[in-house]
């Protein structure tokens, strides 16, 4: 198969870590990094790879749209939402590494099916990328009256936009594992550790049972979760098998009787990132899945780009 | 006479851990009115883990914190109201709320690392009209210097006052002084302490940073708080009284509420046992404590081994999730006869 050309907005951290996975890619290929910093080292990476590279940012972009279909935008929110409208008059399909949240929040297993029309779609957050699959998978076999996550990062790969806005964070995770994950109610809390050297990624994805919820079924269901999105993202994995506690846990959507537990470790796949930095190596590798997903099923669909 | 420092009574906020997040509306008028009636000035009162921390991670709170906050503001006459937020747990939009419900005061807690997630917290309180105090917790983990830089970032959001927070109550004496020293000399705004008394340390480390120019002092009644408790504050009021500190404070009216109100609800007497003594030694969050007896009764391993393993992976406050994981590799490790 002939593979669908893209291009990728930003040339930090996440724009240069993507570049790597998508020279990986069988289904898409990486026609242009698209930058505004002319010193950029994410450019220079590009240019030594043979790719085309420019600093003059997005109007470069919509001049020279040629056969791209598909642009991973990896700036920042604000940026995103003035980029969104001109992308899509463009006919570019946005995949959205930034919490702009334009177009529909998916998860690559979970929801992407359902969104394969869309111009834009928004990969929520770290947090919401590794727990949401497993709240989901929760769902799918029983109710979850409430579900809740921690996400424990390293201080080092939490960038200044994450810092500024850490409610974001939390709230539009919440929100992810409500819409996506299938509770009825959600939170999220995150915590940052400085240790050194630092921590991989963790997540602990609590979900409340109701009486006479099937165990097996329950902790089976969360085993080929994990399986899928390692599928894709190499590093995550469950810690111990997931836990099964009784208590009577008041939660805010009423008293249950039960809570499975399920730890989770996200290790990155180390290609431009470092190792520990799991929460972006998990937006990134889930960013390509879901734009090698839109190649393919757009093109077989029949879909206009 | 002027009072040496400003007293903030946090039984209702620190104390609700040694409850397991269980305070009731009856407790809530009792302790709030007998602080208030002792002449304390500010009195905190949220979850242990901060506004939204009742979770599966940190316990759910039998009553809802806003309840509780509204009993509170309809007893005291005199006392300001404050409540803690953890930016990463709670949101700045929780302080909307409680300002309307009464709260004056804003504390808004990081990592001693991580000031910079403060930032929208600490600039909504103010926009809010609340006094704003940033508040550094395991203020052990990082040298003077580096505890500086952070206190200096809260300043630069609109705190009001910085505090050193001992969240392990592992600080010895010199090292709290040095550290209240350090932003005393580089702050313009105030400074404040909080200590934990996990190396009965706690009225002593309290002192020492009344001596090196510390203006806001945090404490509860009977100590009731994580691990082996807060400052008891009627014991620093009484000490204060002896060494002629003016605490603006009555003593007497705290010894009866911390014998007749507090005494009678607590589940334990805040004792320096192994396990406390451990979280001051190793460094260990206080409120780590009863999650890991819990978790050891679960899974069948000790407490002080689930404590100390946590010191080795530099756990910090708010990982409660960690002291499940810990147990459970523990309890792997022993079947497996590795220890």
């Amino acid at each position: 198969m002939e593979r669908v050309p893209c291009a990728v907005v930003g040339t930090g951290n996440i724009g240069t870590d993507l570049m790597e996975k998508l020279r990986r890619s069988e289904v898409l290929e990486l026609r242009a990094m698209v930058g505004i910093d002319p010193q950029s080292e994410g450019l220079a990476k590009a240019r030594s790879y043979g790719i085309e590279a420019t600093h003059d940012g997005i109007d470069w972009l919509l001049a020279h749209t040629d056969g791209i279909r598909l642009v991973f935008e990896a700036t920042s929110a604000k940026i995103h939402a003035r980029h969104a409208p001109l992308l899509r008059d463009a006919g570019l399909v946005a995949i959205d590494l930034t919490p702009a949240a334009v177009g529909p929040a998916v998860v690559p297993p979970v929801n992407l099916r359902q969104h394969l029309e869309e111009p834009n779609v928004n990969m929520i957050t770290c947090g919401g990328q590794a727990t949401a699959p497993i709240v989901a998978a929760v769902s799918r076999v029983t109710r979850v009256p409430y579900a809740e996550i921690v996400s424990t990062v390293a201080s080092r790969s939490a960038g200044p936009g994450t810092r500024q806005n850490i409610d974001e964070f939390t709230q539009r995770t919440a929100r992810g594992l409500e819409s996506i994950g299938g509770a009825e109610h959600g939170k999220a809390i995150i915590i940052l550790n400085p240790a050194e050297p630092p921590i991989v990624m963790r997540n602990t994805v609590y979900c409340a049972l109701p009486g006479g919820a099937d165990r097996d079924a329950v902790a089976a269901s969360i085993q080929e979760m994990v399986t899928e999105v390692a599928s894709y993202v190499p590093g995550y994995r469950l810690k111990s098998p997931p836990l099964f506690e009784d208590g009577s846990f008041r939660t805010p959507a009423g008293e249950v009787p039960a809570r499975v537990i399920a730890l989770l470790e996200v290790e990155g796949a180390g290609d431009y990132l470092p190792r520990y930095a799991g929460n972006l190596d998990i937006m990134t590798a889930s960013a390509v899945r879901v734009a090698e997903t839109l190649a393919v099923e757009r093109l077989r669909e029949g879909i206009p780009p | 006479m002027t009072a040496a420092f400003r007293l903030t009574d946090t039984t209702l906020r620190d104390g609700s851990h040694a409850l397991s997040h269980r305070f009731t509306e009856e407790q809530v008028r009792a302790i709030a009115g007998a602080l208030d009636a002792a002449g304390v000035p500010v009195i905190e009162l949220s979850h242990g883990d901060g506004l939204g921390g009742s979770s599966f991670n940190y316990g759910f709170s039998a009553r809802d914190e806003r309840d509780l906050l509204a009993e509170a503001a309809d007893v005291v006459r005199r006392a300001k109201l404050a409540v803690l937020l953890l930016p990463g747990i709670g949101v700045a939009w929780d302080l909307k709320v409680v300002r309307e419900i009464g709260a004056g005061v804003a504390r808004i807690a990081t990592h001693c690392t991580e000031a910079d997630i403060a930032e929208q917290h600490i600039r909504m309180a103010k926009e809010l009209g609340m006094e704003a105090v940033g508040f550094l917790m395991m203020s052990h983990m990082v040298e003077p210097p580096k505890l500086v830089e952070q206190a200096r970032l809260m300043e630069s959001y609109g705190a009001d006052c910085v505090y050193v927070v001992d969240s392990a109550g592992a600080l010895t004496i010199p090292q709290a002084r040095e550290r209240v020293r350090a932003l005393r000399d580089a702050l313009g705004c105030e400074i404040g302490f909080h200590a934990h008394n996990n190396l009965s340390l706690a009225v002593a480390n309290s002192l020492a940073a009344i001596e090196e120019g510390a203006t806001q002092i945090d404490g509860c009644l009977s100590g009731l708080g994580a691990g082996a408790g807060n400052c008891p504050i009627e014991i620093l009021a009484a000490v204060c009284d002896r060494l002629g500190i003016p605490t603006g404070v009555d003593p007497f009216a705290l010894m009866d509420a911390a014998e007749e109100v507090v005494r009678p609800i607590m589940p334990r007497q805040q004792i320096i046992d192994r396990s406390a003594l451990l979280l001051g030694y190793a460094g260990v969050y206080s409120s780590f404590l009863l999650h890991a007896e819990r978790a050891s009764e679960r899974y069948g391993v000790p407490t002080h081994e689930i404590l100390v393993e946590l010191g080795k992976r530099k756990v910090v406050g708010g990982q409660e999730d960690m002291i499940v994981d810990v147990a459970v590799e523990l309890a792997a490790r022993s079947e497996r006869g590795d220890i």
